[in-house]
């Protein structure tokens, strides 16, 4: 074996890939873990993580050069001055949007991981169920029984605090306990459970923030600051969980700067052999060899590394004999919901900064329920007391208005909901050839909007916020529609499906390419589906189980 | 002699806080000497801006946020806060509406008080700045969406950004706890205490 070969080879360090190093490696597998960009080492490359506000020079708000260099990532809140470095520079790296679509990316180690915002739901057994009974794009060909064990696998390592609530839409997990719902949020919560006979429930966000130590771990410290890195490793990110647990084995090898251009084809042994690499700083090309090969880039990238492989034998790509290689690109529709103000309470308040909010799960089109369009939405929000960025309408300027400030104001709710986004084939990426990125590689090009079932939910999804709300007795409710585009909901899921087959999908239920069984995609790619939870999670356990299989498969000499 | 390495606890000051942090780490917290040096960022006058216009910025500031039992919003160096703002976040049409509106501003003082807005005492300063707050109260409330605000609206949210997330507003104004240490839900509140950054 020389230096450059391996066991396997894992491209793409965020929540999946980070998650495939880690089962490969204590499997006794040597694995080399590629990342397209730097290393942001745990703890002490968190640069901005531990500054006060006054610190901050623009006091976190977007600077015209971040602008200019994150124009999509800018259309949207997630990105601020003291994290915009985490963000994909898009003048480096652009991608051209056919129809708008934000693409929001994390090109170093960890990935997104570093900034994910850590809802963690498990998918129920309708999510799986849906396609094929709907007839909606292909079946899912595993159901929730097949996920159940690797969900438990992941929360027990990853440290996942939530409540439990015995809800057949919202399954139990292995969860640490729960975060607390605020005073305001308990007497919301008590009155839409009893206005809706506890068919509908506000709950405290299931989150990969720990509420207790948790293997070798400190717990959250309530700075709300997660989106900077935690110097404490309270939540789950590659840095702060599989990584380390994947460097401990001693198996792996983890090369930053590294990106994957195409996954090396044997046609005649119809398998990969391993993958070319640039470099990033130095622009040489080079070949690494493996047994198995895990794309894990992220959804668009994984498919884009497939879309720029083995074209002398299907010119769209290793994994595009079904043509749905690229295609059926998905996302979670959000920005809609309703807010309010919330009368009383004024001789209570909180302390500490929570880095979760409350969670009102799915509701429509189950248990006889019945929309005129398919699937549903859950509900993501908080309730806090207002602070001094409020608008005082009684007092303009000078000392009364300056410590009117200096209290907390009224209490205020507001929530947005999480619609699931149907599968579409005319939803899809592409290579764009005669656009180059900065190492003059093809960029993307994404093709894709919502349709009439996600527009016809959007309205639900508006009134029933409003409803509740009301119906809980907060005051003066404000119903919205902020508008979206693919991507904002930054879950970009299915451009290289599962399926059960291989005409109509790209990955068995193994998430082996139908058409190079040693090549498995575990990252958002793979999905048939979107639910509408937050998927991490479940690539999460769809990567510890696809990475158990390969294991094995190796073993019996069937890959 | 044991090393205290507990978790920060609730209150605990920023400088303790990120020292405990440091130990819990094993001591890998590098920068942390960097962190606990206190710096704050010097008040310079931005590219684009004349010392003057900073020094007419600190005044509106402190007109917007006068010094009460805790300092205002000079004290702060708001104008040199606002001029970076303005320089380096605005857009190009936000920007021209604040830079024309340093100069109406002085129009408007001179047609109120007959003097510049420099030259004005606090009382006809703080007339003045009442009158632009209803201006642009009157032009908020009609303006249409990508509309800019008016100049008057800028540098008052500018203010309060700068003054409230200062380290005198975070720690004076309202209150700041770097590492919380823990949430709780429902703690009693008496009027007049101070509100969380």
């Amino acid at each position: 074996m020389t230096e450059q070969t391996y066991d396997a080879i894992v491209v793409g360090s965020g929540i999946s890939g980070g998650w495939a190093a880690k089962e490969l490696t204590e499997s006794g597998m040597k694995v080399l873990l590629l990342e397209r960009g730097e290393n942001i080492e745990h703890i002490t490359g968190y640069v901005n993580a531990l500054k006060a506000p006054w610190e901050i020079p623009h006091r976190g708000r977007l600077t015209n050069q971040i602008r200019e260099e994150h124009m999509a990532a800018t259309r949207d809140s997630f990105m601020h001055e003291s994290n915009a470095n985490y963000w994909t520079n898009e003048l480096e790296c652009p991608y051209v949007e056919k129809r708008p679509f934000d693409w929001f990316r994390g090109y170093h180690v960890g990935g997104r991981s570093l900034m994910w915002g850590r809802q963690s739901y498990r998918w129920n057994r309708f999510d799986y169920e849906a396609n094929a009974k709907e007839g909606v794009g292909v079946d899912w060909p595993i159901r929730y029984e097949d996920m159940a064990p690797w969900y438990d696998h992941v929360e027990s390592f990853a440290g996942i605090s939530g409540s439990l609530e015995g809800m057949e839409q919202l399954p139990d997990g292995k969860f640490l306990p729960p975060m607390e719902l605020n005073v305001a949020e308990k007497s919301v919560a008590a009155r839409i459970k009893a206005h809706y006979a506890d068919s509908r429930r506000l709950i405290i966000g299931r989150v990969a923030n720990l509420t207790e130590p948790h293997n070798g771990r400190v717990n959250c410290q309530y700075r709300n600051k997660c989106d900077l890195g935690c110097p404490f490793g309270a939540y789950f990110s590659t840095q702060s969980s599989t990584l380390p647990a994947a460097v401990k084995t001693g198996n792996l090898t983890l090369r930053p700067f590294s990106i994957v251009t195409r996954v090396l084809y044997d046609k005649d042994l119809k398998k990969a052999t391993g993958v070319e690499v640039l470099d990033a700083e130095t622009k040489a090309t080079q070949e690494y060899k493996s047994k198995i090969v895990f794309l894990c880039a992220s959804t668009l990238n994984s498919a884009w590394v497939l879309m720029n492989s083995a074209t002398d034998v299907w010119p769209d790509g290793l994994g595009s004999s079904s043509g749905e290689l690229g295609h059926n690109v998905m996302d979670h529709h959000f920005r809609v919901g309703a807010s309010g103000d919330i009368d009383g309470f004024v001789d209570r308040y909180i302390y500490g900064r929570r880095a979760n909010g409350f969670y009102i799960p799915r509701f429509r089109n189950l248990f006889g329920d019945k929309r005129s369009y398919n699937r549903g939405f859950g509900y993501q929000g908080s309730a806090d007391r207002r602070g001094w960025d409020r608008e005082i309408a009684e007092l303009s300027i000078g000392a009364a208005m300056k410590d009117a400030l200096t209290e907390p104001g009224p209490w205020r709710i507001g929530m947005t909901a999480f619609g699931e986004v149907l599968p579409n084939h005319d939803n899809r990426i592409s290579l764009d050839k005669n656009t180059r990125d900065k190492w003059g590689l093809p960029v993307l090009s994404i093709d894709c909007d919502i349709g009439d079932n996600e527009k016809k939910m959007r309205l639900d999804m508006m009134n029933d916020a409003a409803e509740m709300l009301e119906a809980a007795g907060v005051k003066n409710v404000t119903p919205y529609d902020s508008g979206y585009v693919l991507g904002q909901g930054i879950h970009e899921m299915g451009t290289a499906r599962m399926g059960k087959d291989p005409k109509s999908s790209v990955l068995n239920k193994h998430n082996q390419v139908w058409d190079a069984k040693n090549v498995f995609v575990s990252d958002g790619s793979c999905m048939a589906s979107t639910s509408c939870v937050n998927p991490s999670l479940t690539y999460m356990a769809m990567t510890a189980r696809a990475a158990a299989f390969a294991v094995d498969a190796l073993k019996r000499g069937d890959v | 002699m044991q090393t205290d390495a507990s978790p920060p606890r609730p209150g605990m000051n920023r400088r303790e806080a990120i020292r405990r942090i440091a130990l819990l780490m094993g001591g890998a917290m590098v920068g942390s000497e960097i962190l606990l040096s206190g710096q704050t960022i010097p008040g310079k006058t931005a590219a684009g801006f004349t010392e003057d216009d900073r020094a007419l910025l600190d005044e509106i500031g402190d007109t917007i946020i006068p010094e009460t039992d805790i300092p205002g919003a000079k004290a702060v160096h708001i104008g040199a806060f606002i001029t970076m703002m303005v320089a380096d976040c605005y857009n190009d049409k936000q920007h021209a509406v604040f830079m024309e509106g340093l100069q109406k501003i002085d129009a408007a003082s001179r047609a109120m008080n007959g003097k510049t807005f420099m030259e004005c005492a606090p009382a006809e300063r703080t007339a003045l700045a009442n009158a632009l707050e209803a201006e642009q109260r009157a032009q908020y409330a009609k303006k249409a969406k990508d509309d800019p605000v008016h100049y008057f609206r800028m540098m008052k949210e500018l203010t309060v950004l700068g003054y409230f997330s200062s380290e005198i507003g975070c720690t004076k104004a309202v209150r700041y706890v770097e590492v919380p240490g823990a949430y709780h839900g429902d703690v009693p509140y008496t009027k007049g205490e101070r509100a969380w950054f």
